[in-house]
């Protein structure tokens, strides 16, 4: 899930954790910015770097969640693979997992996306999947393309070895049919023109295209009729007026009434232009509207279930 | 109909003191301004408007994004922004303006051509770690940018430079760029990836034998190589960067620099500056003030959020044209005021943990700012002109 910034990525991606997490599912929500925007949002405390449960699915599945923290996430990856123990150890001594994980450009990515790459494919000792779907909170959506293709980046520059097959198959799991990412917008100007971009770079590296949704939507307030009054110029500041003397309202607050109509149309319009925007995109869009309590457990399930559309 | 504007209520008064911008772009003593905050809350819009003012009030200036959604060059019209800062058309007054937008790539290519004899600057360029380091992955940005931010204000040619950062905890990279690279030069990493290059075998103490074996184990023994390559013929170049990037770290702590938090009232991006403004008085970096966009208002004629409701449900049980409109009418109030209120609560809240912060307000306008006017009104805002 990716998305510009003030978007709401956060919030669709929790929903949509929360909407694949029916019968019986089992689904990671994780989170790659540092930022604990999960733990912010569900109001628990800081995510260590362990999936923990967060969350029941509407349907009795399950939400795991997960702050993927680079540093451990390479410790774990040098011990996981390659039974680095005491040389893992060593690296630290010399500066060396600082070094990958800060400075380093584009190793953070590699491990961020690698520690997705592993959860998505671990089986239980059944041999089935651990998780039905793996839910990512990306990084936004300018940096989105680079963030998803850093392993393809990696695999050019690794020409052998066991970097070069990990970070193939790294690019696979991202470009394959069972992926998907999708972009979270507002009804204006630039974040639609940043999803558009997106919508390209993303198509141009080939990595697999979800849905737009558009987070945030306002409820038309405003009536067809009222529409054609305010535009026409026929709405009589004194008829109001006397509509609000007779609801015990002062009737002089019929012109800043009628601004703020004038305002609201403005704004309806220029949504309406960039909702046309999106519809050109060739990508199927769903709307999320903008609840007027903001976000809780409630409101997520609410969201969740209108993303079904996403499974 | 002469109807009376209702009186905008934006109050910048009763939360600590307001951010001065007008005295800010006049002093002289302000050569450089740093724009920082989450993405998404009108950053570069902000840095430009800061930018514009400053120069129609007289001053030479530039700014300098390194946002790669080329979001400067949309509010600003431009079409085209690379690596050379290129005036702004259509600035009035003595002053001026030129706008830059970071090329990662250019500018890193430029430190090796400018500090590299061109044989080895050529060896360097041609390294494909190198060509990814600089050009593909993520991270090297914000280096680069203190790179050119050094640059610029070493070459004085503007008076004020306005730089604004990329979005989210990215821009903490951007402070730590100086201290990190310092402190990776000076590092037994660098010292170890050298070694093959240029010391002889006997300092392969066991430890680095282990190390050096994992590392050919993790990354290929070719992958180590190119990486070796690379440092070592770079080797020349660390001890430049290390002094430009100390010299800058403390330029961002000197007087002639300001810190300007952006934000928008919505409780994400009120923490994501909460956070910046503890940080940066963690590093002594001269904070200039926070300021909040796109705040709603409406007008302030007594009507409440709940009596809008009240009177807009009454009116609907009616059946007459005036009425319903009133009603609509009624209930679009009641939503601007539910969001107003919602925002004062972010406001008031920061205000409280932040009291010695400075804060300006600036109210949303209806359409995205795409040309000089729309950031003139920005500049007006800021400054609070009526």
């Amino acid at each position: 899930m990716t998305g510009k910034g003030g978007t709401g990525k956060t919030t669709v991606a929790a929903a949509l954790a929360m909407s694949l997490a029916g019968r019986g599912r089992r689904v990671l929500l994780c989170e790659v910015e540092g930022r604990q925007g999960i733990a912010q949002l569900f109001d628990v405390p800081p995510l260590p770097y362990a999936e923990r449960k967060i969350a029941v699915g509407p349907n009795g599945g399950e939400v795991f969640a997960l702050a993927i923290d680079p540093e451990a996430a390479l410790l774990e990856y040098l011990q996981m693979f390659y039974r680095l123990g005491r040389a893992g150890k060593a690296l630290d001594r010399f500066g060396i997992i600082d070094f990958a994980t800060t400075i380093a450009p584009g190793v953070r990515d590699v491990l961020l996306t690698g520690k997705v790459y592993e959860a998505a494919r671990r089986r239980d000792k059944d041999n089935r999947f651990a998780y039905d779907a793996v839910v990512m909170d990306a990084p936004p959506t300018g940096r989105i393309t680079r963030f998803l293709n850093v392993n393809s980046e990696l695999a050019g520059l690794a020409k052998v070895g066991p970097i070069k097959r990990q970070a193939e198959s790294i690019m696979t799991m991202m470009r394959a049919k069972s992926t998907r990412v999708h972009l979270v917008t507002v009804l204006e100007e630039m974040p639609v023109t940043e999803t558009i971009d997106g919508i390209a770079d993303l198509t141009r590296e080939k990595l697999p295209v979800g849905h737009v949704v558009v987070n945030l939507i306002r409820p038309a307030l405003i009536s067809t009729p009222t529409r054609a009054a305010l535009e026409s110029g026929a709405v009589d500041a004194e008829k109001i007026g006397a509509a609000l003397d007779s609801v015990g309202l002062p009737a002089d607050a019929a012109a800043g009434l009628i601004d703020g109509g004038m305002a609201a149309l403005h704004r309806e319009d220029l949504e309406t232009g960039q909702r046309a925007v999106l519809d050109d995109s060739g990508r199927p869009v769903v709307e999320l509207p903008r609840l007027s309590g903001g976000i809780d457990l409630g409101a997520l399930y609410e969201l969740a279930g209108r993303l079904e559309i996403l499974r | 109909m002469s109807r009376e504007r209702p009186r905008v209520v934006i109050d910048n008064s009763s939360r600590g003191d307001r951010v001065d911008v007008e005295a800010l772009l006049a002093d002289r003593g302000t050569e450089i301004i740093v724009c920082c905050g989450s993405g998404g809350v009108g950053k570069t819009t902000t840095s430009a408007a800061l930018a514009l003012r400053a120069a129609e009030q007289g001053r030479t200036v530039c700014v300098l994004t390194i946002d790669p959604a080329r979001r400067l060059a949309q509010s600003m019209g431009l079409t085209e922004l690379d690596n050379t800062p290129r005036p702004v058309a259509g600035v009035e007054g003595a002053g001026s303006l030129d706008a830059m937008m970071l090329d990662m790539k250019r500018t890193f290519d430029e430190v090796v051509e400018r500090h590299a004899s061109p044989e080895k600057a050529q060896q360097i360029l041609q390294n494909p770690f190198y060509i990814a380091l600089s050009s593909s992955f993520a991270g090297t940005q914000e280096y680069m940018a203190m790179e050119k931010l050094g640059q610029l204000h070493a070459e004085k040619q503007y008076d004020l430079i306005v730089v604004d950062t990329p979005p989210s905890r990215s821009a903490l990279d951007f402070l730590d760029a100086p201290e990190r690279l310092s402190s990776l030069l000076d590092g037994r990493f660098l010292k170890l990836l050298l070694m093959p290059a240029k010391g002889p075998a006997r300092l392969l103490s066991a430890g680095l034998g282990l190390v050096t074996g994992a590392l050919n184990k993790v990354l290929g023994a070719q992958f180590l190589t190119d990486l070796q390559t690379f440092i070592a013929a770079f080797d020349t170049l660390f001890g430049g960067f290390r002094q430009r990037a100390e010299a800058t770290f403390s330029l961002l702590q000197a007087d002639e620099t300001k810190f300007v938090v952006v934000a928008a009232p919505e409780p994400a991006a009120m923490r994501e500056a909460s956070y910046f403004v503890e940080r940066l008085a963690g590093e002594r970096m001269p904070l200039a003030g926070l300021v909040v966009n796109r705040v709603h208002s409406d007008a302030d004629d007594g009507i409440t959020t709940a009596g809008a409701e009240a009177a807009s449900a009454q009116l609907r049980q009616r059946s007459d044209a005036d009425a319903d409109i009133a009603a609509d009418l009624l209930a679009v109030r009641a939503d601007r005021l539910a969001v107003s209120g919602r925002e004062d609560h972010q406001r008031r809240s920061f205000a409280t943990a932040h009291p010695s912060v400075p804060t300006v307000a600036v109210p949303a306008l209806a359409a995205d700012v795409h040309d000089l006017d729309g950031l003139r009104q920005i500049g007006d805002l800021l400054v609070g002109t009526p």
